[in-house]
């Protein structure tokens, strides 16, 4: 009798925290997915970066893929965001430092036309390609929120990192460092 | 606490009001009483009876009625409280970012909006504390429910025909007195005859009806279990899209959260009753109320792309063309696209005139297009218009510089260089709306502003939810459990011969004691049984006279 009591409480005990601790399991899941939601960064360091396709000024299509074995300094930005127009200076003269040693640098303007894009590239005597994002589709594939972004694609074709907002002329000098093909 | 022998022999869990086998109250304050508390059928609720680990002590926590009462409340208080201020989701900012939220809020509502977004109020509903109180309520729902069913089920299960006569004279309904040989025989027969199933056992018999209408609240729980589920699963991505997508007239956008679909804006239109033909009816009203909106439409083409187009690529195939009105959504693939909002006359395109200042003579039209502007007009006499510098949202200048916001046309500024027969050296000027500058010196001519065409733009939402079946079959169970719990009554009646010819009856019922007795008139009609009385009423009128002594 005793014996058959104990083993009812010890499975009653089992039984409550299995069920205790599945349902904390779920508001746990829970709470993480939803205070995770807001940067739902569908990109994670270490993802493969999403191929994309888009034509730049002179019309000539440029493919991500292209580049695979290179690394790829991908920009995004606009004309009216003032961060993206002080670090491009810098960016130009950092391409034209390591695009011999395998790193390039990509620029997805965000849906703007092209004369204002050509002006800003004149303006700024920018020497790497510039591609417009016209339907916004890379910028949803690549959940671009704030700008600028810079996505940093090693020559595997793998994020290295993403960084968001405004860099010095340092910071992008280590960044084309790090995506620098072996 | 101890097992509870009753004098019976049978022995009981700790805890527990009325012996499970004959009905025997078994505390003191119990047998004290005049009727019987037949709640849950006298069973111990279970967590009242183990208190030892730390498991345990949570589990009591979560089972006991009044902590889910508070858990309750609270939850109200606080979507009520997140019901005060508007959501940050419904807020418009220019940027989405955490300052500018913070901004809006003190702009917007003062100290009251400073100390909302303060305390997270903002974001009310996905605060990790109120998913944590909703959490804490399917917890209670399902222990209490656990705690209390498992008890009831068994006790009702296990029902012995034969109860103590404690038990029976302390029913709400009782009868005892003397009847006809044959009245068990014929009340049995009138009790199938009404339905009740009936059981008997030596001398007495056991008639219920309708128990599953005590597992109502138990169903209803379920129903609320499943519901909350698909709420949770709401927040797993794939399962729940809700995006703005605000699309001008003619662009073409990427919807959002829908990899492979673009839309297409054709147009946008606000149609009104103009009270006039099949209308007229509406004359009246109209006159009184002013104008009233018959439609809001946008005209869409979806495109998808191929399986293996890359993001970016312009290979679209059209997959349907589309008016999408109030509450007749655009449909594909598991998403809904809904006509929500609009803004009407954004500038679209800008008309001036090429005009000599002194003489006023116009050397003729050109267009800007704002959205996407050329680099040179040309006139018929050989003039050209050449666009230096185009800033759509003109903020002002730094280092000389003309600065635009943003990349909307909302205050287009143009740098421009006039270049005519008279002036082949070009002039050189800076035009935003009703202001023109002229940087090196006066011109002799000027762009005349003429006339603008806008757009629309329409505001849609972008709506994907697989959820809505788990939410039906929740909101299904839920209504089920109810009417179960409702419309139904679990009726018994107990009634027990003694040798001599007596005859004892009680009666019980969850609820509609009112039907109880109807059945219960039929029955003694026919088999000729005692006088019953409702020992409920009796005590309350006793009270009452009481009451009036004393007064």
């Amino acid at each position: 009798m005793n014996e058959k009591t104990n083993k009812k409480k010890r499975n009653r005990l089992f039984m409550r925290t299995a069920i205790l601790l599945m349902l904390v399991a779920a508001i746990g899941y829970t709470i993480y997915n939803s205070a995770t939601a807001d940067d739902v960064s569908l990109l994670e360091v270490g993802d493969d970066a999403p191929n994309f396709a888009l034509q730049d000024l002179d019309g000539k299509q440029h493919k991500l893929s292209d580049y695979r074995g290179q690394g790829v300094f991908l920009n995004f930005w606009g004309t009216w965001c003032e961060p993206c127009k002080k670090e491009m200076p810098a960016m130009d003269r950092q391409f034209n430092a390591y695009k011999d040693q395998g790193v390039h640098v990509l620029a997805v303007n965000i849906a703007q036309s092209n004369f204002e894009v050509q002006s800003f590239s004149d303006q700024f005597k920018l020497s790497f390609p510039i591609v417009i994002d016209k339907t916004k589709d890379v910028m949803t594939a690549y959940n671009i929120r704030p700008l600028p972004t810079t996505v940093l694609v090693n020559p595997e074709g793998k994020i290295e990192r993403i960084i968001t907002g405004e860099m010095t002329e340092e910071d992008i000098k280590g960044y084309m460092e790090s995506i620098k093909p072996e | 606490m101890d097992k509870m022998q009753c004098t019976c022999g049978h022995v009981n869990p700790p805890g527990t009001v009325l012996c499970e086998s004959c009905g025997r109250s078994l505390t003191e304050v119990e047998q004290n009483k005049k009727l019987v508390d037949m709640r849950y059928e006298g069973t111990a609720r279970r967590s009242q009876t183990y208190n030892k680990s730390i498991i345990d002590k949570i589990w009591n926590f979560f089972s006991s009625v009044k902590v889910g009462v508070s858990i309750i409340v609270a939850l109200l208080v606080s979507a009520a409280v997140g019901t005060i201020l508007p959501q940050e989701q419904y807020v418009a900012v220019p940027v989405r970012s955490d300052a500018a939220l913070e901004a809006y809020y003190s702009d917007v509502y003062g100290s009251i909006g400073k100390v909302y977004y303060f305390l997270g109020f903002n974001d009310l509903y996905n605060s990790f504390w109120f998913i944590a109180l909703v959490g804490m309520l399917a917890i209670s729902l399902i222990v209490a429910s656990l705690d209390r069913f498992v008890p009831l089920y068994r006790s009702l299960k296990n029902q012995r025909v034969l109860r103590h006569s404690s038990f029976m004279n302390k029913q709400r309904i009782y009868a005892e007195g003397s009847a006809a040989p044959d009245s068990m025989e014929k009340a049995e027969a009138k009790l199938k005859e009404l339905k009740y199933k009936v059981s008997t056992d030596k001398n007495g018999l056991l008639a219920e009806k309708g128990r599953f209408s005590r597992w109502g609240p138990y169903v209803n729980h379920i129903g609320l279990i499943i519901f909350l589920f698909g709420v949770m699963l709401r927040m797993m991505p794939g399962f729940y899209v809700d995006e703005t997508l605000w699309i001008r007239e003619g662009e073409t956008r990427a919807i959002p959260e829908a990899p492979g679909y673009t839309l297409e804006n054709k147009g946008f239109d606000v149609e009104t009753y103009t009270g006039e033909n099949e209308e007229a009816k509406f004359g009246e009203a109209l006159d009184r109320v002013g104008t009233v909106v018959k439609n809001y439409q946008t005209d869409v083409v979806l495109y998808k792309k191929p399986e293996d187009a890359l993001p970016g690529e312009t290979n679209l195939e059209t997959v349907k063309e589309y008016p999408i009105r109030v509450n007749q959504p655009l449909k594909f693939d598991g998403y809904a696209v809904y006509q929500m909002d609009f803004k009407k006359d954004e500038l679209k395109t800008m008309t001036f005139a090429l005009t000599n200042k002194a003489t006023s003579e116009s050397l003729g039209n050109m267009t800007i297009d704002l959205i996407n502007p050329e680099k040179e007009y040309t006139f018929d006499d050989g003039s050209v218009v050449k666009l230096l510098g185009y800033y759509p949202d003109f903020s002002g200048f730094e280092n000389g510089e003309p600065q635009t916001k943003t990349p909307l046309p909302n205050n287009p500024g143009f740098l421009i260089e006039m270049k005519t027969p008279e002036t082949p050296n070009g002039e050189t000027s800076f035009i935003t709306i009703q202001n023109t500058v002229e940087p090196f010196g006066d011109n002799d001519y000027k762009l005349a502003f003429q006339s603008v065409e806008t757009r629309d733009v329409s505001g849609l939402t972008v709506r994907k939810d697989r959820t809505l079946p788990i939410l039906g079959l929740g909101g299904l169970i839920f209504m089920i459990g109810v009417a179960q719990g409702m419309y139904f009554n679990h009726r018994r009646f107990w009634i027990q011969q003694t040798a001599d010819g007596e005859i004892m009856l009680a009666g019980h019922t969850n609820k509609n004691w009112f039907g109880l007795k109807k059945d219960l008139d039929q029955v003694k009609e026919y088999a000729a049984l005692p006088a019953y009385t409702d020992q409920q009423e009796e005590i309350e009128k006793l009270e009452k006279e009481e009451a009036e002594l004393t007064s």
